[in-house]
């Protein structure tokens, strides 16, 4: 078994008295498709800030390849090859949608390079004829599509994605399934999504969160029909 | 067609600035120019403000404090060296050293929004209460006399480099002030083009955003906050050499003033800011003549200019660039005879190139990128949180 690519050991973040993620120890391999469910308020989110450097932990430890990334800037950690997708999708209104993916393409290639690969993640996640639209006048599935092609265009090692599918229509659906697909023959990357249809399609192994917690983890074909993840969603207190 | 539209707004600029510039100084008198060079190193205080304000989102409610500390180290040196060819360099440096040396503690230690208008705003003030009681020998520096509130009446005018002894004629300080103007503007738009400028228009539009994709945002909003402090020192040099250095020039009146000028001029264009800026020093000037007329002697400038400021914010929000933009646009669309590639009744139009083009009538001025934020009726940015 080789070296994880992201490792989490009792990741604690709290806020006043409380605990928003509790004690978390996570390990995700190289080029591994992980799930996140969990109900709403199990942690999911606060957790991938805390990987990001939008929080800085309470307690806890957070491992990209071996080094410790916890506490450090957000510019710091997206240099070292991470790059999320935020659950709202975070893109530059006022500006167009090709502007919006240059940026992203830009921090890590100059001049022309930046151009060819902006072309390539706009392509790929299928926004070329709407290039030139304003990204504060798209629809909330475009938006998350831009945001999308901006995660993809640096090309990070570790991609993030905070609910993916969330106001897309079932053509976005099929394109972000494809494209989850295409991109984890290269990437790691994890997954927040509430659409257990949209879990069935791409995912392998899921890890739910409840309460802040690890409740278990394991092959989606268990996990979904697992007695505590049904009750912990039905909001039924876990056995 | 719409690649067309950035260009010629680009050229009109640039032939009314060359008019200005060559124009003025054949024909106009003596009090005219000296009044033009005043409006034109307002012109590019105004930049300056337009540059970190309406393109990286920083409200400086301090500007005036770069601009009085560009005025005042100009005269100091110039008085001192004898030649003011060096003063002047030191005059853009020193502001530009003393914005670093601020920036680094406001970008480094996170201060929001909010905070750093009130920082900026306080650091100003200081400025001018400290300037404001430099009266008497001990506050001499080296032969130059800081002045108190009398300021600095002997503030030496430019000589022609290497020559000194040699002033420049108010015409010669003009057509420097213009040309200045020109480059200034221009260099800002050439900035805005880089990548540099790039990053720092989506700085503006979200902070939290340009940090996830691997930027340092303190390093950017640092640079074009020097910037922005090396063009008002600039500006305050030019105005040193139209009028003389005086404790004002750190006034809360002029901090305001500057950005009274963005916020009718437009929020978000560089253009905007100096054509509201010459507006309202020509207003404020005629204003000021109107209390000689019989039956006007009420006629107080500060208020006339506080009440067009509230019409502006309440009606007019986002500028007179973008009501302009406005104007263009309903007459074209009311243009009594059939447009080109007019798309017929009962057809869907094409979104796209509608949008497109109403974009570009609004981005005439305004290039790189088409936004205007709104200012908020308390004048903040909006919230990139």
């Amino acid at each position: 078994m080789t070296a994880p690519i992201l490792q989490t050991r009792g990741l604690t973040m709290r806020f006043g008295g409380v605990i928003a993620v509790n004690g978390v120890d996570f390990s995700l391999q190289e080029a591994e498709l992980r799930c996140l469910i969990g109900p709403n308020g199990a942690g999911k989110s606060t957790f991938f800030k805390c990987l990001t450097g939008q929080l800085r932990p309470s307690h806890g430890d957070v491992l990209f390849r071996g080094h410790s990334i916890a506490g450090s800037q957000s510019h710091a950690i997206a240099r070292h090859g991470v790059g999320i997708k935020t659950q709202v999708p975070s893109v530059f209104d006022g500006l167009s949608v090709r502007e919006n993916v240059w940026l992203a393409a830009a921090r890590v290639n100059p001049g022309r390079l930046a151009d060819t690969m902006t072309d390539a993640a706009l392509q790929r996640v299928g926004i070329g004829a709407i290039a030139g639209r304003m990204v504060g006048q798209l629809a909330h599935g475009q938006r998350q599509l831009v945001e999308l092609a901006m995660v993809v265009a640096p090309e990070p090692d570790l991609i993030l994605l905070d609910e993916p599918a969330a106001g897309m229509t079932d053509d976005e659906v099929d394109r972000l399934v494809d494209l989850i697909k295409e991109l984890n023959k290269r990437h790691a990357l994890v997954v927040v999504e509430h659409d257990m249809q949209f879990i069935r399609r791409v995912a392998r192994t899921v890890t739910v969160f409840h309460q802040g917690a690890i409740l278990v983890e394991g092959d989606v074909a268990d996990i979904l029909v697992d007695a505590r993840v049904r009750d912990v969603y039905l909001g039924r207190q876990a056995a | 067609m719409s690649r067309l539209l950035p260009v010629l707004g680009n050229i009109a600029v640039l032939v009314a600035g060359l008019a200005a510039l060559f124009g003025l100084p054949a024909f106009a008198e003596t009090y005219v120019i000296i009044n033009a060079t005043i409006f034109a190193s307002f012109a590019i205080l105004a930049l300056s403000l337009a540059l970190i304000w309406g393109y990286a989102g920083i409200l400086c409610f301090g500007q005036a404090a770069f601009f009085g500390l560009g005025g005042y180290t100009y005269a100091v040196a110039a008085i001192n060296f004898g030649d003011t060819t060096g003063a002047a360099a030191l005059a853009v440096a020193l502001p530009a050293l003393f914005a670093a040396l601020l920036g680094y503690f406001m970008f480094w230690g996170r201060i929001s929004d909010v905070y750093l208008g009130v920082i900026t705003l306080t650091v100003s003030l200081i400025l001018y209460r400290f300037v404001n009681q430099t009266a008497g020998e001990q506050w001499n520096i080296g032969e130059a006399p800081l002045g108190g509130f009398n300021g600095i009446p002997s503030t030496p005018i430019l000589n022609w480099p290497g020559r000194p002894g040699e002033q420049l004629a108010p015409e010669n300080i003009f057509s420097l002030a213009a040309g200045l103007l020109i480059l200034v503007y221009f260099g800002c738009k050439a900035l805005l083009a880089t990548r540099f400028g790039r990053v720092v228009v989506a700085i503006r539009e979200n902070e939290a955003r340009v940090a996830l994709l691997g930027y340092d945002t303190r390093r950017y909003k640092l640079a074009i906050f020097v910037v922005g402090g090396a063009v008002a020192g600039l500006s305050g040099l030019m105005f040193a050499n139209s009028v003389f250095v005086s404790p004002t020039m750190f006034s809360l009146p002029v901090s305001g003033q500057i950005i009274i000028w963005v916020i009718i001029g437009g929020l978000g264009t560089l253009i905007g800011p100096v054509i509201g800026c010459i507006l309202m020093q020509v207003l404020t000037n005629w204003l000021g003549t109107l209390n000689q007329v019989p039956g006007f002697g009420w006629v107080d400038p500060n208020l006339v200019l506080g009440v067009i400021l509230m019409v502006f914010v309440l009606l007019v929000p986002k500028g007179l660039m973008a009501l302009a933009a406005d104007a263009v646009r309903w007459v074209v669309r009311n243009l009594p005879f059939p447009r080109r590639g007019k798309v017929p009744e009962g057809r869907k139009g094409d979104v796209r190139s509608a949008s497109a083009t109403g974009s570009h009538l609004e981005s005439v001025h305004t290039s790189p990128f088409r936004r205007f934020a709104p200012p908020s009726p308390s004048g903040g940015r909006k919230s990139s949180a």
